[in-house]
């Protein structure tokens, strides 16, 4: 009885055992002289997001460089922990020569591994280090989020706009700050109100913290989160809302206002075709809307009466270096002049902000 | 305070059913840590016949059925094959969070039909504002989606089944001494099976009012752990429906009061993670509290967790 009893749990692990390794994808085959590209990623690459964003640039560069290149992905890597390690060992030992990592925690690792591999070119996006064959890469969302913080101002009826952020580090906060300037560029009586949500992933817990700023008033929901969550809130109570990372006009079409956007197609394809030709060089990059890294996904028809012109005019002064976001005289909470007339700041400042513009409502939590 | 205590419900709903789920699990005396995996399970299950279908009551029964599929497999290994139940059960939840990854990612950046958002949008009922005091704390309950009406509907019927009924007193025999219900003629097996994949279709209910109404589109982990946190809220709540209810409504508000403190602009600022940990330390007080306070109607089913064997009785 006994014996028949392990015999038919053995039978049931096994057939559960094949069913799943029968699903697991399998990796193509080393490609004769084709050059080896490795993406990993923190997010998954289906779901409209960051890491989507990441992918839809991935896409670009495949369809421009043809079959001079072979890619190797990897989703869902967590940064929280040394899992990337394995990660690129593993697209190392399959002949990856160029990796990409998309998130900040990824940062020292890559570090390290370049140390170990100098024939690998390592690609880090947001962070702050680099060498001789990694560089760090990153886009000025922040003038983005100034053009729909625009569209936002120009919107609200309550002038109350709601901003779901998730951690209190220095990209939320110019993003926050960027966005308040641009709301109140047109709306001086405007106030964005910010809660934090102390993560980057979390349909249900963004959601609500949009619902806590909609019972305040808030009319537009803005986001720093990888989440459709705050916009679906939005669209829920009738209200209107600012995206984040890709246009997902089609997922709440009521309500979707705008979203300041990530276009990295035309930048991978670039630095790739450098590796091919040989005149890849360790250069960190921080573009902006003059290379069309960042972008201001179209205006929907949601979108206030002459918002699209206030916005053409704002994107071609940016384009073109006339105006920049954090130009003097900016203040802060409390109303004391931070940054005075004529003077612009420093990117090494916006890269450490730690404090908020007037205007917005909200404290920055220690972290 | 309205607004938020309304939301508190919403935000409970899930948890109202996974309590149920793995409460029926227990009463049957089998510890399920499955509970996450197979509310994912209903979650995509439910997702993806809606998006087929557009029909609600498929959806849901199709959660049901998923998240009654992954109890089966808890109960064949667990009530036939005799194995360790929290070992199984664990298995259960990567298994479920697994698949439902797997199955999930062809419904990424997928809208749900607007028939749902039709259909599960809260009832208005205006007419309550006009009634003094009582109106506003009816309209919490009452305002709400049909979905979270199931769940009320789910916890009176389940009061009724385990204290009002001859099969709700033999499924407590299970529980609570499996050998003299063996003898007293009920059949044990059968009554484990029932119950258990009973718990398995509450807890896929779970996981669907998360995807198809809390966050109507698909993403990776919508229950983002809320099926651990229902195992330890059956303690809180001690195995009772009713208590379940207002375990689930309180953690629901815990959830989501952080994020209303922080609109109230205090000049202290409170730190969000103390806020975000307070679910967790209520669950370890009350585990602490119960264990402390042995009083009979609050204590565990006797034979909790132990695999029976009729020929060592």
């Amino acid at each position: 009885m006994k014996k028949r009893r392990i015999l038919c749990l053995l039978v049931a692990i096994l057939s559960v055992a094949m069913v799943l390794t029968g699903c697991s994808s399998d990796q193509k085959g080393a490609g004769g002289g084709k050059l080896k590209v490795g993406f990993i990623y923190i997010g998954t690459a289906g779901e409209p997001g960051y890491t989507y964003a990441h992918e839809q640039g991935r896409l670009y560069a495949e369809e421009k460089l043809g079959d001079k290149v072979e890619f190797v992905i990897q989703e869902n890597v967590s940064d929280t922990d040394d899992s990337i390690v394995a990660v690129m060992q593993s697209m190392i030992e399959q002949g990856c020569k160029v990796i990409f990592a998309n998130s900040y925690g990824f940062m020292d690792y890559m570090y390290d591994m370049a140390q170990e591999h100098p024939d690998v070119v390592f690609l880090h996006c947001s962070g702050s280090k680099s060498r001789e064959n990694m560089l760090n890469y990153f886009g000025r969302i922040y003038q983005a989020r100034y053009l729909s913080g625009i569209v936002a101002g120009m919107k609200t009826e309550t002038n109350k706009i709601g901003y779901v952020a998730a951690h209190p580090i220095p990209e939320v906060i110019r993003g926050i700050n960027a966005f308040t300037l641009g709301v109140r560029s047109v709306n001086p009586n405007a106030t964005v109100e910010v809660v934090w949500t102390s993560t980057w992933y979390d349909p249900s817990l963004e959601k609500a913290a949009a619902i806590s700023l909609l019972d305040k008033g808030c009319d537009v929901i803005a986001q720093h989160q990888d989440t459709t969550g705050p916009q679906i809130a939005a669209q829920e109570r009738g209200k209107w809302c600012i995206g984040y990372n890709c246009d997902t006009a089609d997922i709440v079409p009521e309500s979707f206002l705008t979203a300041p956007i990530w276009n990295w197609g035309p930048y991978y394809t670039d630095q790739i075709q450098k590796v091919l030709d040989g005149t890849w060089k360790s250069e960190n990059y921080w573009g902006g809307m003059e290379d069309g890294v960042v972008k201001l996904a179209p205006l929907t028809k949601n979108a206030p009466a002459g918002a699209q012109e206030k916005v053409d005019e704002m994107t071609q002064k940016i384009i073109n270096g006339e105006f920049k976001v954090f130009e003097g005289p900016i203040k802060d909470q409390s109303g004391n002049v931070k940054v005075p007339e004529g003077k612009v700041m420093t990117d090494d400042e916006l890269l450490s902000f730690d404090w908020f513009v007037e205007g917005v409502v909200g404290t920055l939590p220690e972290s | 305070m309205i607004p938020f205590l309304k939301n508190a419900i919403i935000s409970g709903t899930p948890l109202t059913f996974a309590i149920l789920g793995a409460m029926y699990n227990e009463k049957a005396g089998n510890l399920n840590l499955g509970i996450e995996g197979m509310m994912l399970l209903g979650a995509v299950a439910g997702f993806q016949v809606a998006i087929l279908t557009g029909n609600p009551l498929l959806s849901l029964l199709a959660a049901m059925v998923f998240g009654a599929l992954g109890a089966l497999i808890y109960a064949f290994l667990t009530v036939t094959l005799r194995t360790n139940q929290s070992v199984t059960g664990l298995a259960l939840t990567i298994f479920g969070t697994g698949l439902s990854r797997f199955w999930g990612k062809r419904l990424m950046g997928t809208v749900i039909p607007e028939s749902f958002s039709r259909n599960f949008r809260p009832l208005s009922m205006p007419f309550l504002s006009k009634i003094p005091v009582i109106g506003p704390v009816l309209s919490v309950f009452l305002e709400q989606d049909l979905f979270v009406y199931l769940s009320y509907a789910v916890v009176i019927l389940s009061g009724i089944y385990l204290y009002h009924t001859r099969f709700g007193l033999n499924l407590r025999a299970v529980g609570e001494n499996t050998a003299a219900a063996d003898a007293s003629g009920i059949n044990v097996t059968l009554y484990k099976y029932v119950h258990i994949l009973l718990g398995g279709a509450l807890c896929g209910l779970g996981g669907a009012y998360l995807s198809l109404v809390y966050v109507p589109s698909w993403q990776d982990n919508v229950t983002s752990g809320r099926g651990w946190i229902a195992i330890a809220l059956v303690i809180f709540t001690s195995w009772s429906p009713y208590r379940a209810f207002w375990g689930a409504f309180l953690f629901g508000g815990l959830d989501i009061v952080g994020f209303r403190i922080q609109t109230l602009n205090l000049p202290v600022s409170i730190n969000q993670h103390f806020l975000r940990m307070l679910p967790y330390i209520a669950t370890i007080l009350v585990i602490i509290i119960g264990s402390v306070r042995k009083s009979t109607s609050h204590m565990p089913p006797a034979d909790l967790g132990k695999p029976y064997f009729r020929e060592e009785r």
